[in-house]
């Protein structure tokens, strides 16, 4: 699609980091189904006397997810403070990286090949949550200063779409890094999206408004189109954007105002000198960067001639797919096709996602299923029956031939027995007609008299070879 | 110190002192005094003493407690009104190891609102009073531990000292102070002031008993990652050189008293004859450092006070009506930190913003953290020539109460030859060096390079 403007975007991510504890306390960072302020400790509701103390895990947590960015990272970094008032942060100030951030540059390559560059990453604490009534408001701290990594990309996304792709494959990168639980509902994953325009050719980039907190896909590509839009009407008006802060609506699909510049906070940096400089060693450094898993790039390579792309690419929104796929790839790469297919086409339709939650067939129960399809002992329908019922506990534990024996779906290949079904079903007065018009030359009916023999067979018979001996045989 | 055993009853101890409290009431030194729970406590000391059990290295030993100290059943204020009530559910990480070997608290003492001051006269309960001169300031902020030592309350008290908040007042008073390196005591549940400034000492009546209560409390804690590794009595900075510095640049300041210049010289002197070797050192970049304090320590003290903004505990204010202009939680802010902040406190939180404000931060912030490194990098140059450097720990002794209240930059002065060694993270020790011809306490610090706080002590007791 081609635009009269050229569209600049640069996003801001904060990731949810799934530590067991809080960046700067020992209390439970998981605070999913519990009571309002109970995962709080003195430190976090910042008590007088209070000191912050490092949480190892999240820094282990943001060197990995700099490896899933293809980042360097700082051997030396800080702590700064950001101060605002507002009763979500006890503190009166967010402790974050401001100067001297933990990881630094990288890119995440997205699908058509496009590398879109980070400028840095760093660790900061979260905010609590407010909930507004009329006369009054409720604080609620639990999640104070959970860990959070911000991860900033350079402004080199050029369209809504493309913004689309960035958020997407960065979530993908996170959660095969394993660094957080990406549940992008529950706001593990929230995009910032700054977008300018400008005329083409145009060196100097346009004024750019920032879209807050958007936590999905859909409404990304849906926000950044509506700024295009908001913004080249006023250019072609001839009139100014304003750089500013919006909110979007999923509801109405529009972004609106939140506060402009001239009311912007002066947040009064200051290094933290609570907390040490974070020195980390090359060792350290490299150990934990070297426990970063295999990334969708790495199963785009790997499956490059097995899988088609579309398959894949639907397929590589679930980490535990690739990695059975990447096992599977390992002992059999015949199979790999099939059984991608059969994810993309049984476990992911829309009626059977919820088997997603239940254990995945292993590796070796997968491509014995699939052995038994390609030597036509089961039948594609019987197959998909049997993959299905896999996911069942009762049935997780047993072998495909075991479970299709026991379902009653192996199918009868064998030409002698085959043979005989057929001639029984000729035999039978009922099919004369229709053998009688086939060998008058109404090849249609052929199927009838194959439904006959699979009905005879209950279901047993592999259907193309019945053909075969019934066309040979009413030659 | 005068310890419980099996002839003086930790009861008896505890006793004199509460009675000594009742007497010394017009100084105006303790804003709680915690007599049942003392008494108890002394009961139990008591009774294992009697079993034979081993009761600790300060068994019995009554002791105050700085009210920034948290304590878990003690109003601990930091005698500031938007901390009236707090009552925190936590003990200070030195309150925790004094009260393990023994030691008793029996109450806490007043202080500048927050440590915001050199004379005590900040605090929300009024001042508390010079221990050799009524009319005159206890110093500050610790006027209340050091005076409580001073008349005898107590055998000891903690303090914190940012710019001098231990010195100043032990000198005010004639009595021993020690402000350690930074990070050799917890700050853990002391109300902070200025965090990289900072530090946890005590005050006594003899350099012996500063060296047991640093064996007692110095250490590193997961709940404080600024402290350092443990070093003291295990890995100290030895003093080798027998050579003792002074600065030129204080001893010829023309603000220097000169019944302390006398004192100073004459602990020189001393110091030649005990074998030391004394020369004068030009330090030309410590006129940089109040300047340079006065930036840092207002900037974290803005900092630090953010947090007391009415939502969650302490005083809030009554005042919410919403107006036109503004919402009811920014009111809650303004109207909370209005009233419960006192005027000095406003005064650092003004400084503070203003230099870390946008456009403000390189001219000021910035530069006064160049200012502090160039101070460390001239202290570590004459610390390869000298062990240690005597110097006045403040240019004059107590002044009269009152008397600098409208003029905060003659009070902040006093802190001169007192904050360098809080900018370079330097363990200093005060001590008592006789009187002026009023009568008045005069007191030095002796300060050494990092690590060397052992050391100090030694050599303060071989001057005194």
């Amino acid at each position: 699609m081609s635009r009269k403007y050229d569209i600049t975007i640069g996003i801001e991510c904060h990731v949810q980091l799934k530590t067991k504890t809080k960046l700067f306390s020992e209390v439970d960072n998981d605070a999913r189904g519990k009571e309002p302020n109970s995962c709080v400790s003195p430190v976090d509701y910042a008590l007088p006397g209070m000191l912050p103390r490092l949480n190892g895990e999240a820094v282990k947590l943001a060197i990995r997810a700099g490896a899933a960015m293809n980042a360097k990272i700082n051997p030396e970094s800080r702590f700064d403070r950001k101060h605002y008032f507002y009763p979500d942060s006890p503190k009166g100030y967010q402790i974050t990286q401001f100067y001297h951030p933990i990881v630094g540059e990288g890119y995440i390559e997205l699908p058509s090949g496009k590398k879109i560059r980070i400028e840095n990453a760093h660790l900061e604490g979260d905010a609590g949550k407010l909930t507004h009534f009329d006369t009054y408001s409720l604080v609620d701290l639990n999640r104070v200063d959970t860990p959070l990594l911000e991860i900033v990309s350079m402004p080199d996304i050029s369209s809504p779409e493309e913004a689309r792709d960035y958020c997407k494959e960065l979530w993908r990168n996170m959660i095969y890094a394993g660094v957080t639980n990406g549940d992008l509902y529950n706001g593990n994953m929230r995009f910032d999206v700054n977008i300018s325009l400008k005329k083409p050719g145009d060196k100097k980039l346009g004024t750019r408004a920032e879209i807050k907190n958007l936590n999905s896909f859909r409404s990304i590509e849906r926000a950044a189109a509506y700024e295009y839009e908001r913004q080249s009407k006023l250019l072609d008006k001839g009139e100014k954007v304003v750089q500013e802060t919006r909110g979007w609506s999923d509801a109405t699909g529009v972004t609106t105002a939140q506060r402009n510049k001239e009311e912007a906070q002066d947040y009064r940096y200051m290094p933290e000198p609570d907390l040490p400089p974070l020195s980390l060693s090359r060792e350290f450094i490299d150990t934990e960067y070297g426990k970063c898993p295999d990334l969708p790039a790495d199963y785009r390579t790997r499956f490059a001639k097995m899988i088609s792309v579309d398959t894949l690419e639907v397929l590589l929104d679930y980490p535990e797919l690739a990695i059975r796929l990447a096992e599977i790839a390992n002992s059999d790469q015949l199979m790999v096709d099939y059984i991608a297919n059969l994810f993309a086409s049984v476990l992911l339709a829309e009626e059977n996602q919820s088997l997603l939650n239940d254990a995945l067939p292993s590796a070796s129960q997968l491509i014995e299923l699939a052995t038994m399809k390609s030597k036509n002992e089961l039948s594609s329908t019987s197959a998909k029956e049997v993959f299905i019922k896999l996911f069942e506990s009762k049935h997780a534990s047993k072998t495909p031939s075991s479970l299709a024996k026991e379902l009653n779906l192996i199918q009868e290949n064998d030409s002698g027995a085959l043979e005989a079904i057929v001639d029984a079903v000729l035999a039978k007065p009922e099919t004369a007609k229709a053998q009688a018009d086939y060998k008058a030359g109404q090849e249609k009916v052929l199927g009838f008299l194959v439904g006959q023999v699979m009905k005879e067979s209950r279901g047993k018979a592999n259907p193309s070879a019945v053909s075969a001996i019934l066309q040979n045989k009413l030659k | 110190m005068k310890l419980a055993n099996s002839t003086t009853t930790a009861v008896s101890l505890i006793k004199a002192s509460l009675k000594r409290i009742e007497e010394t009431n017009d100084w105006h030194i303790f804003t709680f005094v915690d007599k049942d729970a003392a008494i108890k406590k002394a009961e139990e000391i008591d009774a294992k003493i009697k079993k034979g059990e081993p009761v600790g290295r300060l068994a019995g030993v009554p002791y105050a407690l700085k009210a920034n100290f948290l304590s878990k059943h003690r109003p601990a204020d930091a005698s500031a009104k938007i901390l009236t009530e707090f009552i925190s559910p936590i003990d200070s990480t030195t309150a925790e190891k004094l009260e393990k070997e023994g030691a008793i608290c029996v109450g806490c003492v007043n202080l500048d609102a927050f440590a915001h001051g050199s004379s005590t006269e900040n605090s929300y309960y009024g001042p508390t009073k010079n221990s050799a001169d009524r009319s005159r300031v206890a110093g500050g902020s610790s006027g209340g531990s050091a005076v409580a030592v001073a008349l005898d309350c107590v055998q000891f008290a903690t303090g914190s000292d940012t710019g001098g908040s231990i010195r100043q007042p032990a000198s005010f008073n004639g009595v021993y102070g020690i402000k350690p390196t930074y990070g050799t005591i917890s700050r853990y549940g002391v109300v902070a002031m200025a965090s990289s400034l900072d530090v946890i000492g005590f005050f006594t009546k003899s350099a012996s008993d500063l060296d047991l209560l640093m064996s007692i409390t110095a250490g590193q804690d997961s709940k404080d990652q600024t402290t350092l590794p443990d070093f003291y009595g295990k890995d100290d900075t030895q003093l080798t050189k027998k050579c003792i510095g002074y600065v030129k640049e204080f001893m010829n300041s023309p603000a220097l008293d000169p019944e302390i210049k006398s004192a100073l010289e004459s602990k020189l002197t001393s110091l030649h004859s005990m074998g030391y070797e004394t020369v004068e050192l030009s330090m030309p970049t410590l006129e940089y450092a109040l300047a340079a304090y006065y930036i840092i320590q207002p900037a974290e003290v803005a900092s630090n006070l953010s947090r007391y903004d009415g939502v969650r505990y302490g005083f809030r204010s009554g005042d919410l009506k919403a107006t036109d202009n503004k919402t009811s939680i920014d009111l809650l802010f303004e109207n909370t930190r209005s009233e419960g902040f006192m005027r000095e406190n406003k005064r650092r939180i003004m400084i503070g913003n203003f230099v870390l404000s946008s456009g403000f931060y390189d001219a000021f912030f910035l530069k006064a953290a160049k200012a502090r490194t160039l101070i460390i990098n001239e202290f570590d140059k004459a610390f390869e020539r000298v062990d240690a450097i005597l110097s006045p720990v403040s240019p004059n002794p107590a002044f009269k109460l009152g008397e600098k209240v409208d003029d905060p930059v003659s009070m902040y002065l006093e802190d001169v030859m007192s904050v360098p060694v809080n900018l370079a993270g330097l363990p200093a020790v005060a001590f008592p060096a006789g009187k002026n011809k009023a009568g008045l306490p005069l007191g030095l610090q002796i300060i050494g390079p990092r690590r060397s706080d052992k050391n100090l002590i030694k050599i303060t007791e071989e001057l005194v």
